[in-house]
């Protein structure tokens, strides 16, 4: 009996029971998609942190104030401390001191309701120097960006981040328009060309104003000299960890601090985000796939189940076979056939529907689904696999049937 | 039918090993610490072409007897040669192979897949013999043109008659010419009409030079063969022509004991009680 009449008998035996075929595979089906969607999940969502975190500038060190360190009791919280201030952005400029950075913008961010007319459009202004511009990698879609002469004259111009724009004025061609906050006019001299958003952190929704107009017309107050963040560019992307010791040194120096361990501010880099942002995907996606699998192994135990009832109901069928010269082996590999066949289909359909989901999630849940091929063909041929394994002891069972009993079964 | 008798001249030679050569057969039943002996040491020889029954109550070692002329069990000690083949020595898959070759099976049930037309049904034997799908298809309908079913190839058992069921079971039993055509209470299953349309067939395939052996505890079914063998108590009690089955008045015995000439007639007898439970 060839392979193809072996795979031609499985199909009839299923068809023949087509409702409770397929109910079993169901099961696979089931598993089949929940791991593709899961992984793709998850590989989505690592490739939207990266292109997020990569987004932020090349070569770039993130120096944010306050320590996630708590080596000396509890300490003020990440980022919401106010020991980072402009003078350690100007320190980072010098070129002795800090031979590795190419760059410096201190940021000094606030949310802040924007005003046109009737429009009021709540977003992230930020204060910035000119360098700005060239650390986080942005370009300026139309007008200009900010200058040294906006800094020293504390002007109220103003460049807007192409969604805040359209959100104010209905379009993102808004320059020599005017807005407000608090009260202050400001006037639009420049658009940011789109950066792309992500779901945590929207890049194209901001406002950024020279620092010096940041603090003392949008903030004011004792901290006006604190900042948020300062952005450090390093000459290369071999010189990274080079620029990263010298920030370290030097703003430990600026601030008294002998132990790096005390340090009132942290610095890191895209690679650590992106490597701990990927590492917590992985293992969420690592978690899931496994509860998808489990999902798997279920289906393989329904596929054994159902295959042990057909095994049981067609005692005389396999009986009858035997009889009629069927050698154990051809009676086995018919019911693994059978048990791997309702396994591919469960695969086939299972995968088809992984793969339309993916497809149509996304629009729903604002989370990109990457389909990997290979957790595709992996899965259809786990599900192959699955039928196969659990189908293993029914077929032995089925061969192992004695003709005569067989045949007398009722 | 012809197609696959190759060398047709050295199957008739007389020099042609018998179909049936059972020697001193025995065959023991162990469940627990209970022995049963189903046969107690039993010779058999049917030759080719010989239409036999094979008769006996129940439980008189008939269908062990079957079960081990079929090579569906194997003796305990003993010696059977199937169409020259000593079958003591083989193994399960040989045994299969041996079943698929030399023997054609008819049973009660008629033991079709339900599922499946009947020239498939009729082809499953070629199937397991590795036939190629256009001979096999071939070769099914002239079985099922052969048992008068040529019209019915693609109708499912459940479109088809008792009688006409069981002629496909014959069909499947004679598309793979096998040595000799077995049948197990061809007709218990049957009416009267369908009893005589199989066992006219069997006839036909007898005339055509089959050996067919049938069992059978029907006295009207075992006369119908050209010889009986009575089985009871897993020995055989009685070998002759079948005309034997009728005692000197003219009556037909159930169990094929002759009783002694003078002595009252029993054509019902205790064993034949035990066959109605």
């Amino acid at each position: 009996m060839s392979w193809g009449e072996t795979l031609a008998t499985g199909w009839h035996a299923i068809r023949a029971h087509s409702m409770r075929s397929l109910l079993t595979v169901l099961g696979i089906l089931i598993g089949i998609a929940a791991v593709i969607l899961t992984v793709g999940l998850g590989l989505g969502t690592q490739k939207d942190v990266s292109a997020q975190i990569s987004s932020l500038g090349s070569n770039l060190l993130i120096v944010s104030p306050g320590s996630t360190t708590s080596s000396a009791g509890i300490r003020g919280g990440f980022g919401s401390s106010t020991t980072l201030t402009t003078s350690d952005a100007s320190a980072l400029t010098s070129k002795t001191a800090a031979p590795d950075v190419e760059a410096v913008a201190a940021e000094k961010s606030s949310s802040e309701s924007l005003v046109n007319g009737d429009t009021n459009w709540t977003s992230t202004v930020v204060g910035t120097t000119p360098s700005w511009l060239d650390v986080r990698s942005r370009t300026v879609a139309q007008g200009r960006f900010l200058t040294a002469a906006d800094e020293t004259d504390r002007t109220t111009n103003i460049v807007l981040g192409s969604e805040t724009a359209t959100e104010l004025f209905g379009s993102p061609r808004a320059v020599g328009r005017t807005l407000t906050i608090n009260d202050v006019t400001f006037t639009v001299v420049g658009v940011l060309e789109s950066a792309g958003s992500s779901s945590s952190d929207n890049l194209d929704d901001t406002a950024v104003v020279p620092m010096s107009t940041m603090q003392n017309t949008i903030v004011g107050g004792t901290t006006r000299t604190a900042v948020s963040t300062i952005y450090v560019k390093a000459v290369g992307t071999d010189e990274i960890s080079a620029a990263y010791q010298e920030t370290q040194q030097l703003l430990l120096n600026l601030h008294g601090i002998t132990d790096a361990d005390n340090a009132d501010f942290t610095v890191s880099s895209q690679d650590a985000l992106v490597s701990t942002a990927t590492s917590v995907y992985r293992t969420l996606t690592v978690l899931l796939t496994g509860i998808a699998a489990l999902s798997l192994l279920v289906g393989g135990i329904g596929v054994m189940n159902i295959m042990l009832v057909s095994v049981t109901e067609r005692t005389r069928e396999i009986g009858l076979r035997k009889a009629l010269g069927a050698p154990p082996v051809a009676i086995r590999r018919q019911f693994l056939t059978e048990a791997s066949v309702l396994g591919l289909g469960g695969g086939l359909v299972g995968a088809a529907l992984g793969i339309a989901a993916a497809k149509l999630l996304p629009s729903v849940l604002d989370s990109s689904i990457v389909v990997s091929p290979t957790a595709v063909v992996g899965s259809i041929v786990i599900a192959v696999g699955i039928g196969l394994v659990f189908g293993v002891y029914p077929a032995v069972r089925a061969a192992r049937l004695a003709p005569i009993d067989a045949l007398r079964s009722e | 039918m012809t197609a696959t008798l190759a060398g047709p001249a050295t199957w008739t030679t007389p020099a042609a090993p018998p179909v049936i050569d059972l020697r001193a057969g025995r065959k023991t039943y162990t469940t627990g610490s209970i022995t049963f002996e189903a046969l107690r040491g039993v010779d058999v020889r049917i030759e080719r072409g010989e239409y036999v029954a094979i008769m006996g109550p129940s439980g008189s070692g008939k269908s062990t007897l079957m079960n081990v002329l079929g090579c569906l069990d194997v003796l305990t000690s003993g010696t059977y040669r199937l169409a020259g083949h000593d079958v003591g020595d083989l193994d399960e898959v040989e045994l299969a192979q041996i079943r698929n070759e030399e023997i054609g099976f008819v049973f009660q049930q008629f033991h079709l897949l339900p599922s499946l037309a009947s020239w498939r049904n009729v082809e499953l034997p070629l199937m397991y013999r590795g036939v190629a799908r256009n001979e096999r298809r071939d070769r099914a309908a002239a079985a099922l043109e052969r048992v008068g079913l040529g019209d019915r190839l693609d109708n499912r058992p459940g479109e088809l008659s008792g009688g006409q069921q069981q002629r496909v079971a014959v069909a499947r039993a004679l598309v793979g010419e096998p040595a000799l055509i077995l049948a197990d209470e061809p007709t218990g299953n049957l009416d009267t009409a369908s009893t005589e349309d199989v066992l006219a067939l069997f006839d036909e395939l007898h005339e055509a030079g089959r050996t067919i052996v049938l069992i059978t505890h029907e006295p009207e079914v075992a006369e119908r063969a050209r010889r009986v063998v009575r089985v009871r108590d897993g020995l055989i009690q009685g070998d002759g022509p079948a005309s034997a089955l009728h005692d000197d008045r003219g009556y037909l015995h159930h169990d094929g004991a002759v009783p002694a000439p003078g002595a009252p007639s029993t054509t019902l007898r205790t064993d034949d009680t035990q066959e109605l439970r």
